[in-house]
Order: structure tokens, then C-alpha cells, then sequence
């Protein structure tokens, strides 16, 4: 039969959802919407540790989600964890744990994956995505432990931030500081405001944003009611958080709730993202806000189908995370002109050697962030290049990498300066299992020879082509400069890339005039 | 905001008042002349058993709340005690006017070859000596005598049943009178038929007279002064009775400390027991005068349906309402599924026929591409083929979830049964709500189809009982709608556990949702009409006791809006107020087939909405039970709806208009013919299924009835 089904779920702070999507040829058609109420954000945030009530109550409810999956012969599935199961501190036992109870296999997604399939989902809406990102728009991803605002400039991600202000976390802090409802406000327009000043000085700067996206499920929940029957659904200007925080503090919560159609106990939790979205678009001077209504079930499921070849999005994501590059390059004032030859080189020998390294489409997207990043770390140290880039990125979140990607990436750009540590000797204290240590070598080897070819940075080897004859990587440059310097140094990193391919590299420099000189 | 101007306890009527007078408008059935001699008998049984019914809940709760001294007023403005009293007063008068018909009808029966004896001594000898034997034979040994003296205690009377109580004395000593008591046993028939004499008559008798009759044989010792038969009513420990009191019930039991548990709340006796022999039983019971019935005739007439189901009597019976008819729309032996993806189904019960609905699930539980059956169980009828049907399914594989309601009242035990059986099956049983009961009437089968997952929805107006569906009138929705099937799925995700929809698409339920919409949609015609525009409704619910709503439709007839209530039982709505006058018009159809669907009418300024529900306009209904309201849309279906109300409005038969004095009052059939709806809704059904022209060989096996 062509129609498959497929559930994602998302193991959230305080909620478990599951939605199960028919799946068909070039459509993926939601069908259910399961949700269930549990808190796990507030014990993980404040113990590490889920309590042993909790992880029945978790195993219970997915034994109950699995039926469902099962009643829908799901054909496949897609579990993630967000915050609130990424900090506990036994993940592992945790993880192993609900697949011998459940049978359901749970991974962790890390913020940046997990605001990589929000923002997915969002641009799968289309036509409303596109139009909005026109003009200078922010994500605001709220969620329970933290919030992710994201910009775009000229429809590309330039640049994503993390701050720990999930609603969850608000109420937990607020609960602690035991503020009185007076207080209340003031505490978060201040928690709020410190962290958007700071932002706005380093990474919003004059941008002009517009347009406001928000994901959650308070804000977005309530002006998906509000709109209810309404064509544009979703949308509302700023004059929606005055006439609510009015109510707010006019009415009774359940009168508030009744009013809003929604579970008054949900109360705080709409209040704290309706004032802290305020603050926000404040801080920004943006006016109009849209709530897609996506969840992460959404992105899991966009991913899917991306993954099988159901869909293609309109919009071109590996542009976002390039871009989102080039702009952390730009701020630690990296060389764009490097950059680029770099990139040039590095891919052309990449494509030049697929036979070899047999890697794919996503390590030459790594690659080329390796290339644009190689050099943020001087920044900070000349010397110390390489260890002040690694850290560099590993503190950066490059939205759409996950986790092992940047560090792949970071450790690539690292051991282009320094020598190579092996596996075998400190490599495996890293987190990178062996197979992504492997392309972390792999990928090391061809920068190396790319700044090699590129090392008096004056773009000598801007137009070189390179083949694979037998075990030699010809490199056959054009140009009438002295390369001397380049073909001095050469021999070192050459020797990394032999290692690695049993390959070695050789220059072969090619005149203007005419006439080949070795 | 000004005060609401219809807050006052003045616009109201007492439930239970209103109650009672429905209960008198079946009376009115027995005492109809037009009506068939043995359905006339079949109303008095009616009337006795919903007395019996109403005794045991409202009485009851209504002397739990006297008992803990509690005053809050009701929506008419009386205390529990003012209600009980007032209850009272009622009730003495309706029994009195039982029992006056019953008289009539004796010598009715008598005239049409059914003699029944009243008294043992009217038998003849030959007769009495057929009963003794009867007595031996069958009586004797199911007896269980119990003579109380200082070693024995008063037994434990129970409730609802027939007893015989006698005053005795002991033959040796022979000063003191003991009282003697022998339960009427319910195991045997309450009808002894005597066999035909000569002229071939039949001839009854009632089973407490044989017992009185030989009452002598069960106290050898003792010489027998006087006995008389005596029943009570116990208030039953309804501690999840979910009614209007509910929550104050709870708080009453905890004052009560269930004290009072079982306490006798009606004594019923025959009219000249021996004083002194009451007052034993009265003291003993504890029971005060006003609770006491003296009854000219045999204590409960509930016998009287045993006299109906009789044989020999079919011509003295109901003919002229048809029986449940095939629809063109499931021809026999048809794909279900493929019908209703021809389009939405609507069918009118009893006179269109249930077995659609049977099938429905039957074929879910056989098909292969059916993956799940969902569905709401309130009251199923007694070897119910749906639970056979969802018992297959989950052995075929299907996943089956059923929500059990095991708070329907009465039917507590006979639900717990079922729901064990199904779990056993393997289905997914839920077992209701906490603090909420799902009175909802939903299944959803989720089909895996060529182009994907289909899901076909029944919405009903009552229960999935194949029995009463032959005897309460009822519509149901079939429909493939996805904007339903969406809604259906997350009400069975909601009623699992599951959190709220983000929005719905067509369906609204209670106890969240669906009585602000009604108050919206009432609201609505409201503004029409101030804005100049036409408003009208029209509603046909079972009650009508929400404030709310009440005064919602008070203020919206004040504006101008006409609106035309059908509401079969209690009405708290009064008519004919000042400022309202004939803008409200209330009328109750009371007829062969008991009215229970819900159908609502809102004009919406020319673009109207119709639909159907489970609930009534009641506070139980719309805040204590889960509830769905869904919308009727294809034109055709809504025409029939239409067809339904219009024709209820023009009953002239069984509807009885409710008078601005508080009273109802039959119709006066004005020129022409009178029209009685229920009749004409089984020709048109007759009609239509004859157009089939597979009528004609159908057959129809009639099942054992089943009541409420």
C-alpha cells in the first residue's frame, strides 16, 4: 500500500506529545495529536535526576503511545529528548532504561538540533514563511528550560542565541524566590531585560526586525484561538500582550482562562511568555507576530521525510548554516578573501577525491564550515590558534549542526594548526566515537592541504584542478607567481594527507605563457 | 452590569415538580380512551416504575439534604424541606390518581375476557382450590416467614419488595399479638393466570393473595388476626448518584456519617391495614406520616407490564406505529463503509431501523483494513451484539477502546459485566471518568485505505442498545467528514487521558465547551433580533432545568426572538411571562415511543445551523458529564431534521402545551385531522423503505423489550 504512517515524539519538559502523520508520496498528513501533561523540566532543571515516580509515569504513558503507534501500524518513528531529559545527569541509565521498559529508542536532540527542526518546521509552512522572512525577522523559540531567538537577514539565519529563560525555568525561579504576584512582573522584566541587553549589543546591533516568530505552546495556543475561523490564522500585532497583560490583571485566572479556552492551571505559563515576547519584540521594535502553531513532532517529521525523499523544502537550509558561519567568522574578523580560497580549494579537492575518502554530501557541508571557520580563533591568540578556535566554536551554537557535527567541525579546524592527535592516544577522550574521529582525520587532512596550497594567504592557488592518478593527487596550478613558499611548506602537510589516503599529493605548476615547470 | 433581570427564584419552576407533572402527562396516556386497553395498562406500569425511580433519587437526596439540615434554595426558590413537602403533596395526588385509573380499567379488562381478582375471597371454590395447589406447589417452598418476638429482631425488609405483614398470636398462650412478616418472593411471577374455566376467560390473580390466602399454613403456631401487604422504598446508597446535589452529597455523607443508610423513605400499604399492625411497621421502619401511601388496589403496578406482555391480547395492543424499517441509504447486505463515502447518513430511530449501527461495528470488527474501533458505552441492552461485535474485533487484532460508564444509573452491575467481558477480549477499557460521567454518544473506526487513513464517525442521541432503539426515538450521524473524524479522535484521545485539542473543527463538548456554545448560539438569535433581523430557535431536549440557559432564552424571547421548546420531561421554564409572552412556547410530546432525541434549530440570520446531542439543557448534562454536540450540515439531512420538529409541532395527538398557569394541557385538535408525529414518522418510514421494495420479505425477530 503507498500510505505509510509515521510517528514523532517529543519527550519535552512538561510535555510528552506524539503525532502520527500518514505518509505518502510527496505528502506527509497529520492524523493524531497526542498529548499528555508531565512535568519532567521542573526535577531534571533542579535534582539532575528524574524521580522514580516520574520515569514509571514517563514508561506508563509511552507503553500507552506505543499502542497507539501500534493501532496505526506505524511503520516507523522518531523519539527525541529535549532539555529536560539532555540534563539529567544519568541520560544513559535513563535512556536504557525506558527502551527495556517501553521499547521505544528516545535520543537527545541538543538545542541547536532541536531549534534546527523547530525552525524546519516553520519553513516547511511555505509560502508564509517565505513571505514574513522578506523582511528582518527573529525566531523566538521558547521552551521549557530555555529560549532560542534566531534572525534572519535577506531570507538567510545569520545568527542563533541561547539563553536560559525557558518558561519553566522562569516559574521554577520565581517559585524559589517566592515573589509575590506584585514582584512577579518586575522580576521577569528584569531577568528578561539584562539578557536582551546584552544581546542587543552584540549580536542584534542596528539590524531592523520586523517580524516575529514564536514557537511555543503558551503564546502560540492562545493566538491560534484568538484566530480561530479566522483566515490568516496565527497572526496579531504587538497590541495582543497589552490587552492580555490588562486581563491579566483584571481578571481571575479561571475567568482568564475560560476567556482564553485554555486550562487555567497553563495560567503563569502564558503569562511569563506573553511578558517575556514583550520584552522581546520591544527590545527589537518588532511589530507583527506570527505563531505557526509547529511543534517539534513537526521538525522530526519534516525531517523524516526530508531524510526519505517525501518532500523538499522551498527554502535551502545548508545556505543557513553556511551563513550562520560566515557571520561567526565576521565577528571574530575572520579573512572573508581566506575564507573563500580556502573553500575553494578545500572543495575542489574534496569533489576531486570522493573515490577515497567516501564521504558525502554533509562532511563537504562540514568541510566548507571547517574552511570559514579555520581562522576565528586568532582573535583571541595568534599563537594559540588552534585551541582558541576550538573553543571558539565549540561555545557557538551553528544552528542546524548537531552536537557531534560542530565538534567535528571544531576539532578539523584545531588540528589544522596543531598536530594531530590521535584516536588511539587522546582522541578517544573526546566525545566523537571512532567512525566520526575518522572523518575528523579525513577532513583534517584535505584543509591541511588546502592552507598549504594557500599558505602566503595571497590566493595563489585560486584556479587549481585536481585529479586522482593512481596514488598521486595531481594539483596542477595556473599561475605565474612564485610558489615557492607554498611548495616549501608543502611537504609537511602533504605528508598528513598521505597518511590518511595513501595518497601523495603532488604540485604541478602550470604557466601562463606555457610550458610546465616542476 | 445590571443585575441579571431573570435571577429571580419567581421565573422558575422546581424540577421536581415538573418532574411530577411529567409523570402525570403518562398517566394521562393510561387514562386516554383512544388509546389501545393493554398500552393504557402499559402507561400505568410506566408511571409506577418512574415513581418508584424518582423516589429513590430525588426523594432520597432530597431528605439527605432535609436530614442534614440543609436550606440552600433550589432554582425556584424552595428549601429541600419546602420541596419534600410540596413533593409530598404531589405525589399523595398522582398515586391517588393511579389508582383511580386502575379502576377504570378493571372492568374494561373484564369486558375484554380478562378478569382479575382482587381479593382471594372473590374466588370460586373450584378456582381456590387451583390456587391452594399453586401454593403448594410452587409458593410454599420459596417462602421465608420471620415472626418477631423478643428473641428475634425486626428482620431486614428490603427495598422495592412486596411484603406481607401480619399481626399474629401464638395458639398456646394466645395474649400477646406478635407481628409476622413473609416477603412476596420475586422469583415467581406476580400474575397467577388461573387456568380457563368454561367460558374460556381468562382470570388472574395476584400472587400476594394466594400467599394471604394461605398465609395460615406458614405460622402453624399461631393464629393469624389480620395481614396485610406493606412495600418500602429504601434511599439506596447512591453515593456516585451524579445529580444535581452531587458534590453537596458528598458533603452531606460526611455529616451524615451514613447514619441514616437505608433509610425508608416511602412505606406503601393497602388502604384499611389494621392500625394497629402499621403502627409496628411504622415505628420499626422509622417512617413519619407523610411518607406513607395508602393504596386503594395491589402495591406496585409495575405488574401491569408483566399483564401487557400476555398473550391473547395482541388486538387489544398498539398497531398503528410500524415497526423499525430498513433505509434505502444501508441497503441489505451492504459495504457500511461504502455507503457513508457516498456521504454523511442520518437516521431517525425507531422508526428507521438500528441494525446499520450494529453492522457498522460488525463490519469494523471483520474488516481487514480497519485498524481501530473506538466507542462510548452508556447503557447496552442485555447480550448486546455491539459488545459481541467489539469483543471480535479485539480478537481479530483490531484495537478496540471502549469507555464503560459504570455511573449510568442502574445499570452499574450490568456495565461492570461487560466491561470485564471486553477486557477479557482484549479491548482497552476504560472505566469513565473520575468525577465525571460520559454520558456521550461516539464510535470512530479508523480505516487504513488506498489513499490513507479514513475515519468514519457515528455521533448518536442515545444509547448503543439495540433493544431500546426499538422503543426511544433517537437520530443518529454517520459521516467520513475529516474535520469530524479529527474531532473524533481527539475526544477519545481526551476521554483517555490525553490533554485538550488544540481547537475543534465541528464537534463541542461538555463539560468544557458545550454550554458556553449553546449560550453563544442563543446569544446570537438574541442580537439578530435587536438588530431588526428574524431570530428563532427551536429545541427538542428531555429536560430543561439549567439557569443559565434559562435565563439566556428568557432574555433572547424578550428581544424578540420565538423560540419553540419540545421538551418531553421536566421543564423549569415557565411561559407566557410578562414582556415574553407568546414568544416562548413550550410543549411536551408524550407518545408510544418514549421522545429522547436532541435536536437544536437556530435561524443565524437566514444561514441556519441544526444540531444534534446527547445532552439536555440541564447542569448535570452540561457540567458534570462529558457531552457531544455535533452539527448537522448536508441539506438533505437538515430537511429531515426539519421534518422532525416541524411535525412534533403540529402533534395534535400525544402534545401536551405547557399553560402559562404552570399546568399542560393536551392540544386541541382545531379542523381537520389530528396528527400524531410518531405515527406519521413510521408511515414515512414505511414509505420510503417500500420504495426499496425489499420490505416485503423482511423479517423481523422481536427481542425481549428492555426499559430504562
Amino acid at each position: 500500500m503507498a500510505v505509510k504512517t509515521f510517528a514523532a515524539i517529543d519527550v519535552g519538559s512538561y510535555e510528552l506529545s506524539m503525532k502520527i502523520f500518514e505518509v505518502s508520496h510527496k505528502k506527509m498528513k497529520e492524523i493524531d495529536h497526542i498529548r499528555y501533561e508531565i512535568d519532567m523540566g521542573t526535577e531534571s532543571y533542579t535534582t539532575g535526576k528524574l524521580s522514580y515516580e516520574r520515569v514509571d509515569e514517563l514508561c506508563r504513558i509511552l507503553c500507552a503511545l506505543a499502542d497507539i503507534m501500534k493501532s496505526y501500524q506505524v511503520s516507523d518513528y522518531v523519539a527525541y529528548g529535549t532539555s529536560a531529559v539532555r540534563e539529567t545527569e544519568n541520560t544513559a541509565i535513563l535512556l536504557n532504561q525506558i527502551e527495556v521498559r517501553t521499547g521505544i529508542r528516545i535520543g537527545i536532540l541538543s538545542n541547536s538540533e532541536q531549534r534546527f527542526l523547530d525552525y524546519k518546521s516553520i519553513a516547511f509552512q511555505g509560502e508564509g514563511f517565505l513571505k514574513i522572512i522578506e523582511n528582518g525577522t527573529a525566531i523566538v523559540d521558547i521552551g521549557g528550560g530555555s529560549i532560542q531567538i534566531s534572525l534572519f537577514d535577506n531570507d538567510k539565519l545569520v545568527s542563533t542565541q541561547n539563553m536560559k529563560l525557558g518558561v519553566l525555568r522562569l516559574q521554577e525561579r520565581m517559585n524559589h524566590l517566592d515573589a509575590s504576584l506584585g514582584q512577579y512582573d518586575n522580576l521577569i522584566n528584569e531577568l528578561v531585560d539584562t539578557q536582551m541587553a546584552v544581546y542587543k549589543k552584540l549580536y542584534l546591533k542596528d539590524r531592523e526586525i520586523k517580524n516575529i516568530i514564536v514557537v511555543d505552546d503558551y503564546v502560540s495556543t492562545m493566538l491560534y484561538k484568538r484566530s480561530n475561523g479566522q483566515d490568516m490564522k496565527g497572526y496579531a500585532g504587538r497590541e495582543l500582550f497589552d490587552s492580555f497583560e490588562k486581563a491579566y490583571h483584571s481578571q481571575s485566572i479561571p475567568e482568564l482562562a475560560k476567556r482564553l479556552d485554555m486550562p487555567a492551571e497553563n495560567m503563569p505559563m502564558v503569562h511569563i511568555s506573553v511578558m517575556m515576547l514583550k520584552r522581546i519584540m520591544e527590545t527589537m521594535g518588532a511589530e507583527l507576530i506570527w505563531a505557526p502553531g509547529v511543534t517539534l513532532c513537526d521538525g522530526i517529521a519534516y525531517e523524516y521525510a526530508e531524510k526519505n525523499q517525501i518532500i523538499s523544502a522551498s527554502h535551502d537550509f545548508e545556505q543557513d548554516i553556511i551563513a550562520c558561519a560566515k557571520n561567526i567568522s565576521k565577528r571574530y574578523r575572520g579573512s572573508r578573501k581566506r575564507s573563500e580560497t580556502l573553500e575553494q580549494i578545500a572543495l575542489t579537492i574534496f569533489d576531486s577525491t570522493s573515490k577515497i575518502h567516501g564521504l558525502g554530501k554533509r562532511e563537504r557541508l562540514l568541510l566548507q564550515i571547517s574552511t570559514i571557520l579555520h581562522d576565528c580563533g586568532k582573535y583571541i591568540s595568534m599563537a594559540n590558534l588552534g585551541d582558541c578556535s576550538y573553543s571558539i566554536i565549540m561555545a557557538t551554537e551553528i544552528i542546524g549542526l548537531s552536537h557531534r557535527e560542530r565538534e567535528i567541525v571544531a576539532n578539523v579546524v584545531k588540528y589544522n594548526h596543531i598536530e594531530f592527535a590521535y584516536y588511539e592516544t587522546i582522541g578517544r577522550y573526546s566525545d566523537l566515537d571512532r567512525e566520526s574521529y575518522l572523518i575528523v582525520a579525513k577532513l583534517t587532512a584535505i584543509l591541511r592541504l588546502a592552507n598549504g596550497l594557500d599558505r602566503s594567504h595571497k590566493q595563489k592557488f585560486k584556479n587549481v584542478k585536481i585529479s586522482l592518478k593512481e596514488d598521486e593527487l595531481v594539483i596542477a596550478v595556473e599561475t605565474n607567481e612564485d610558489i615557492t613558499l607554498e611548495r616549501g611548506l608543502f611537504g609537511a602537510r602533504a605528508d598528513f594527507f598521505r597518511e590518511v589516503y595513501n595518497v601523495r599529493p603532488v604540485i604541478r605548476q602550470k604557466r601562463m605563457t606555457g610550458g610546465v615547470k616542476e | 452590569m445590571s443585575e441579571k433581570k431573570y435571577a429571580d427564584s419567581g421565573y422558575y419552576t422546581n424540577r421536581e415538580l415538573s418532574w411530577l407533572l411529567f409523570d402525570k402527562r403518562i398517566l394521562s396516556e393510561a387514562e386516554d380512551g383512544q388509546n389501545p386497553l393493554f398500552e393504557r395498562l402499559k402507561f400505568l406500569s410506566i408511571t409506577a416504575s418512574n415513581l418508584d425511580e424518582f423516589f429513590m433519587v430525588r426523594v432520597a437526596s432530597l431528605k439527605d439534604m432535609v436530614n442534614a439540615d440543609y436550606k440552600k434554595p433550589d432554582i425556584a426558590g424552595m428549601t429541600p424541606g419546602e420541596q419534600l413537602a410540596a413533593v409530598n403533596g404531589a405525589t399523595h395526588e398522582l398515586v391517588a390518581h393511579q389508582y383511580e385509573t386502575y379502576r377504570t380499567l378493571l372492568p374494561l379488562l373484564e369486558q375484554n375476557g380478562l378478569r382479575v381478582i382482587e381479593k382471594h375471597e372473590d374466588l370460586t371454590e373450584e378456582e381456590a382450590a387451583y390456587v391452594d395447589k399453586f401454593y403448594e406447589e410452587n409458593v410454599y417452598p420459596v417462602l421465608t416467614p420471620m415472626a418477631v418476638d423478643s428473641s428475634r429482631p425486626f428482620p431486614l425488609i428490603r427495598n422495592k419488595t412486596l411484603n406481607i405483614g401480619a399481626l399474629v398470636r401464638k395458639k398456646s398462650d394466645g395474649k400477646e399479638l406478635e407481628f409476622a412478616t413473609v416477603q412476596v418472593p420475586g422469583v415467581l411471577p406476580r400474575i397467577v393466570q388461573i387456568p380457563a374455566g368454561n367460558n374460556g376467560q381468562n382470570t388472574v390473580i395476584l400472587l400476594e393473595e394466594v400467599i394471604e390466602r394461605n398465609i395460615q399454613k406458614l405460622f402453624l403456631n399461631y393464629d393469624i388476626v389480620c395481614s396485610y401487604p406493606f412495600r418500602i422504598m429504601r434511599n439506596a446508597d447512591f453515593s456516585l448518584e451524579e445529580d444535581e446535589a452531587e458534590d453537596l452529597l458528598k458533603e452531606i455523607e460526611k455529616q451524615l456519617k451514613r447514619r441514616q443508610w437505608g433509610q425508608a423513605i416511602r412505606l406503601e400499604v393497602e388502604e384499611g391495614i389494621d392500625e394497629g399492625l402499621l403502627s409496628i411497621i411504622k415505628s420499626e421502619l422509622s417512617t413519619v406520616d407523610e411518607d406513607i401511601y395508602r393504596i386503594d388496589g395491589p402495591l406496585d403496578l409495575t405488574f401491569l407490564m408483566k399483564m401487557y406482555g400476555m398473550a391473547g391480547f395482541d388486538h387489544l395492543k398498539e398497531k398503528g406505529y410500524a415497526e423499525p424499517q430498513p433505509v434505502p441509504e444501508f441497503p441489505e447486505d451492504c459495504d457500511v463503509f461504502e455507503q457513508i463515502r457516498k456521504g454523511d447518513i442520518l437516521l431517525h430511530h425507531p422508526y428507521e431501523t438500528f441494525t446499520p449501527v450494529v453492522d457498522f461495528i460488525r463490519q469494523a470488527a471483520r474488516d481487514k483494513d480497519v485498524l481501530a474501533i473506538k466507542q462510548t458505552l452508556y447503557r447496552v441492552s442485555g447480550n448486546s451484539p455491539i459488545i459481541a461485535a467489539l469483543a471480535q474485533a479485539a480478537e481479530n487484532g483490531k484495537q478496540v477502546s471502549v469507555l464503560v460508564e459504570l455511573k449510568a444509573r442502574f445499570d452499574e452491575e450490568n456495565n461492570i459485566v461487560w466491561a470485564k467481558m471486553l477486557e477479557k477480549a482484549g479491548c482497552h477499557v476504560i472505566y469513565g471518568l473520575v468525577g465525571l460521567k460520559t454520558h456521550s454518544k461516539i464510535t470512530l473506526v479508523v480505516r487504513r485505505e488506498e489513499d490513507g487513513i479514513r475515519r468514519y464517525v457515528h455521533l448518536g442521541t442515545g444509547n448503543y442498545n439495540d433493544a431500546t432503539a426499538k422503543l426511544y426515538t433517537d437520530v443518529g450521524l454517520f459521516t467520513c467528514s475529516p474535520s469530524i473524524g479529527e474531532d473524533a479522535t481527539a475526544v477519545f484521545n481526551m476521554l483517555s487521558g490525553y490533554s485538550e485539542p488544540l481547537g475543534w473543527n465541528k464537534l463541542s463538548l461538555a463539560p468544557l465547551w458545550l454550554k458556553d456554545r449553546f449560550l453563544y448560539l442563543i446569544d446570537r438569535e438574541k442580537k439578530n433580533a435587536m438588530a431588526g433581523r428574524k431570530g428563532h430557535l427551536i429545541a427538542k431536549l428531555n429536560s430543561l432545568c439549567d439557569k443559565e440557559i434559562i435565563e439566556a432564552l428568557y432574555e433572547a424571547a424578550e428581544q424578540g426572538v420565538q423560540i419553540d421548546l419540545i421538551v418531553r420531561g421536566i421543564c423549569c421554564l415557565k411561559t407566557g411571562l410578562p414582556g415574553i409572552g407568546d414568544n416562548i412556547t413550550v410543549r411536551s410530546v408524550v407518545g408510544n415511543f418514549l421522545e429522547h432525541c436532541r435536536i437544536f434549530y437556530f435561524e443565524n440570520d437566514g444561514k441556519p445551523e441544526y444540531y444534534c446531542a446527547s445532552a439536555d439543557w440541564m447542569p448535570r448534562n452540561l457540567e458534570r458529564r462529558v457531552e457531544i454536540m455535533f452539527p448537522v450540515e448536508k441539506p438533505a439531512l437538515r430537511e429531515k431534521l426539519m421534518h422532525i420538529l416541524s411535525m412534533q409541532l403540529k402533534d395534535t395527538a400525544k402534545a401536551h402545551v405547557l399553560t402559562p398557569e404552570g399546568t399542560y394541557a393536551k392540544v386541541e385538535c382545531q379542523d381537520g385531522e389530528s396528527i400524531n408525529a410518531q405515527q406519521e414518522f413510521g408511515k414515512e418510514a414505511v414509505r420510503v423503505s417500500k420504495v426499496m421494495g425489499k420490505a416485503a420479505n423482511h423479517r423481523i425477530f422481536i427481542p425481549e423489550m428492555h426499559h430504562e
